[in-house]
């Protein structure tokens, strides 16, 4: 049963490890903002419509790739 | 008359007046939508549009140009970070208000390549920008935000720059209580199932990590509460975290003492726990608006520069503390006089609502003092500063004792009276029982005496207040009312008399209602207007937005006489417009609100009848505030509209006018030495003095950016009929924070049952305190929100 003096100790040592992490990201700002980066997600940047060329070229590229 | 449109605009969505401003099949309601777009669908920002529809903020208003940022003084002071490459700057743009926004302000290197990186903080409403200085400099940063609509606003008391670190601590405490607490939980476990006499060394190494986990729960998280408790001490007040502190204590101890002599497994469970709770609760009370701010003054309401004026007549943008006596300053329409100063040139119509609550603007000839505060309505103005802003008009008065004066007129808080007896009770109860005891045996008695002390530690009386006033605050915010803190809702709760002021409170300041007595058909209604809209008067502006008129004749011969009226031809007619004296066949009737007549061809045509419009629904409101309370109007105007008001209130007393802020606060004064508790309705500097003497100041804005110092909570002009239910919501509050505090009271009994004879085992503390925590917690966010559907509040 003396695993259980080895078992305790790794138990405390990983929640001591993720409250350095909480501590971390605390100190270094994540949790300043909680709002914004949840509509930053969402933007598609895909939305910003490429000129007509430069998609058919790149499309074709892909079609090149795809056929080797 | 208007011709109505049924365009709105692309832009901002606002109705468009003409059909002229047209762009790839778009409306635009102004010209100022117009540029934004173009901007825009220059740089292939389409998406903007996209995102949400009508994203824009109207552009109807005037743009600044940031010359001032040029000044590498100034520029000095609202940089975060500059070094050879780059510079970073943070605004505040209070027109952040959707997710296009936010896409917008974070694409902003497609307009401008010198922008490296731009990143929205929404519920700030700032933007943090880096910038090559090499390519682009802050003032063209600074009007390429407003180009696009979203003009910075940087003003004499940065609010940027403001910390916000009130709350950073918190949360690091609430990490580590909580770290402990789980930790601590696993490791009793077995000890309330028992552990067998062969497996001792278990439970001694479980009782020494326990122990070491109530170190730093005590030392770390808990080291506030003992800091409140012995500055309260030598106050020699006994305010509920004396109690808290003393429990905190004493369970530590009691837990060593355990573990030392080897009688039982110690308090460390319900240590954390409670430590865990209390700062869980802090947490919830804890409630920070980014966007308002309760603590700006004066100098939030002063710009940042002033153009002053050399020998040759040039102008040069100059920080406003380094304005001196003697410097000539040029103040451009809608600007703020920022200094007492002489009129040098120029038409002066000075909008001093602000500072004195007339919402006429004030004529100034040449060569008068015009104090600081004021806003030029009409052009631009040459003036000579007579005195620096440190010692202005509008600074003396901000710094005035009774504006300063700190508050106690505000009423103590339920628990700040509770805790009191409580901890008198509190403390007499151990001690009685440990002298009860100490006959038998003195260990029981210290047992005991500990016991009720940990068990009576008021964990539930202490969250009761937090849980409850942090659920009335997010529903009153729901309803766009914000308060400072949450003391104000029990203040509210006491409230018996409401002081109104009338200038923006009850009447709307911006948005006068026009009505023309007479006859104009369309072509003389087209000639007013064209007339109308070559003044700057601000009736001639109220008029050609009622008006609207798309047609635009060409005038001839047109002359404007400050005071009296306008003159001008139009195909040989004569068009006079302007005051009874001035226009050819007004008689002079009894005048009640200001009149502006018309004659064409010396034909009289009748006036126009300029009201103050009163807040929509004030009628109902005032009736079930009449019931309950007694209501009063104080205004800083003269008596216009007293026909218009005189009906909402109990009789003609309750009415006063011309009274100087000095007045306001003196009556509100005067009031609560009659035992009233004041609840003052105001809003602006005027008012100033009255909010912070009154027992709660409300202040009404429909700006929630806008300056409103003194006041205790800011109340969306929007959310203005709302008033008698929030007020009833507040007294439901109390009530509950009472009811609950009746429960805590309950299980605080049955626990001390346990304690006086000794009996109090570390497993019914540890089951006691989180059950009677949770039970409060349901209760409280329960009734609370229960209440605000029954005064509709949510929906």
């Amino acid at each position: 049963m003396n695993i259980i003096f080895f078992l305790i100790a790794c138990s405390v040592t990983l929640a001591l490890f993720f409250l350095g992490a909480f501590f971390w990201s605390h100190n270094s700002g994540q949790n300043k903002d909680l709002y914004t980066p949840s509509v930053r997600i969402l933007f598609d940047d895909e939305l910003v419509e490429k000129p007509a060329e430069e998609k058919t070229a790149e499309e074709n590229e892909q079609k090149l790739k795809s056929n080797q | 008359m208007a011709v109505i449109t049924n365009e709105v605009c692309y832009h901002c969505g606002d109705d468009c007046v003409s059909k002229l401003l047209v762009k790839d099949e778009k409306n635009f309601c102004c010209n100022g939508c117009l540029n934004v777009y173009s901007i825009l669908s220059a740089g292939n920002l389409h998406n903007y549009y996209k995102l949400n529809k009508h994203p824009g903020e109207s552009q109807k208003k005037e743009n600044q140009q940031f010359d001032y940022l040029n000044v590498p003084d100034i520029a000095a002071k609202l940089l975060s970070y500059k070094d050879a490459e780059k510079t970073i700057v943070t605004f505040y743009l209070p027109s952040i208000h959707c997710s296009s926004c936010i896409w917008l302000l974070e694409h902003l290197n497609t307009l401008d390549a010198g922008i490296i990186e731009s990143r929205v903080d929404f519920l700030k409403k700032q933007v943090y920008l880096q910038f090559d200085h090499n390519h682009t400099t802050l003032q063209q940063v600074a009007q390429l935000l407003t180009s696009i609509g979203y003009e910075p606003l940087i003003s004499l008391q940065d609010v940027v720059n403001e910390s916000n670190s009130k709350n950073d601590g918190l949360i690091p405490k609430i990490a580590v209580a909580g770290f402990c607490f789980g930790n601590v939980m696993i490791l009793s476990f077995p000890a309330y199932f028992g552990i067998s006499a062969t497996e001792k060394h278990f439970g001694e190494f479980f009782s020494v990590l326990n122990l070491l986990f109530c170190i730093p729960v005590v030392f770390y998280s808990g080291l506030d509460y003992f800091k409140r408790a012995y500055y309260s001490l030598k106050q020699g007040v006994l305010n509920i975290d004396f109690p808290l502190a003393l429990g905190i204590a004493v369970l530590f101890l009691r837990s060593i003492g355990d573990y030392s002599f080897g009688v039982g497994e110690g308090f460390a469970d319900t240590l954390t726990g409670l430590v865990f709770f209390l700062l869980i609760g802090k947490f919830v009370q804890q409630k920070t608006y980014h966007h308002l701010s309760f603590e700006r003054d004066y100098r939030s309401f002063f710009p940042v520069a002033v153009d002053v004026m050399n020998e040759n007549g040039e102008t040069k943008p100059v920080a406003l503390e380094s304005i001196k006596e003697g410097d000539r300053i040029s103040v451009k329409n809608q600007e703020i006089i920022p200094a007492d100063a002489i009129l040098l040139n120029g038409n002066a119509l000075i909008d001093f609502s602000f500072v004195t609550g007339e919402s006429k603007p004030v004529q100034k000839v040449l060569g008068e003092i015009i104090y600081a505060g004021g806003r030029q309505t009409a052009g631009s103005l040459e003036l000579e500063v007579i005195k620096p802003v440190s010692q202005s008009y509008l600074t003396g008065l901000w710094n005035n004792e009774s504006f300063q004066k700190s508050n106690d007129t505000k009423t103590k808080t339920f628990v700040t009276k509770v805790s009191h007896y409580f901890s008198i009770i509190l403390l007499s109860l151990a001690t009685l029982t440990f002298l009860f005891w100490l006959p038998t045996s003195w260990q029981i008695g210290l047992n005991a005496f500990t016991a009720i002390l940990i068990i009576a530690c008021p964990c539930a009386l202490a969250l009761s207040t937090p849980f409850t006033m942090g659920a009335a605050l997010s529903i009153l915010d729901k309803n766009k009312f914000y308060l400072k803190n949450t003391d104000v809702v029990e203040q509210l709760a006491a409230i018996d008399t409401i002081v109104f002021d009338k200038t923006g409170t009850v009447t709307l300041a911006e948005n006068n209602s026009v009505e023309f007595i007479g006859n104009l058909s369309y072509t003389e209604s087209n000639m007013v207007y064209s007339v109308c809209k070559n003044s700057s008067h601000p009736l001639s502006r109220k008029i050609c937005s009622f008006l609207n008129s798309s047609e635009n004749f060409m005038i001839e011969d047109f002359n404007e006489l400050v005071g009296k009226g306008m003159y001008a031809t139009y195909n040989g007619q004569e068009i006079l417009i302007g005051s009874a004296d001035f226009v050819f066949g007004a008689n002079n009737k009894a005048i009640t609100s200001p009149q502006v007549h018309v004659s064409i061809n010396r034909e009289y045509l009748g006036y126009f009848k300029i009201n103050q419009k009163l807040r929509p629904q004030l009628g109902e409101l005032m009736l079930s505030l009449n019931k309950n309370y007694h209501t009063y109007l104080i205004s800083g105007d003269s008596n216009q509209d007293n026909n218009l008001l005189k009906q909402y209130f109990k009789s003609n007393l309750h009415l006063l006018y011309k009274q100087s802020p000095q007045d306001k606060l003196d009556f509100i004064a005067k009031q609560q030495r009659n035992d009233a508790k004041v609840l003052m309705i105001g809003d602006g500097l005027n008012d100033a003095g009255a909010l912070q003497q009154s027992n709660t100041g409300i202040a009404v804005t429909d700006n929630i950016n806008n300056f409103t110092p003194g006041s205790d909570a800011i109340l969306d002009g929007k959310s203005f009929h709302l008033l008698p239910n929030i007020l009833k919501f507040t007294k439901a509050t109390v009530n509950i924070i009472h009811l609950s505090f009746c429960i805590a009271i309950c299980y605080n009994i049955i626990g001390i049952s346990f304690a006086i004879q000794g009996k109090l085992s570390p497993l019914i503390a540890a089951i006691l305190m989180p059950v009677s925590t949770v039970t409060i917690i349901l209760f409280t966010s329960i009734s609370t929100h229960i209440q605000a559907k029954k005064h509709h509040l949510l929906p």
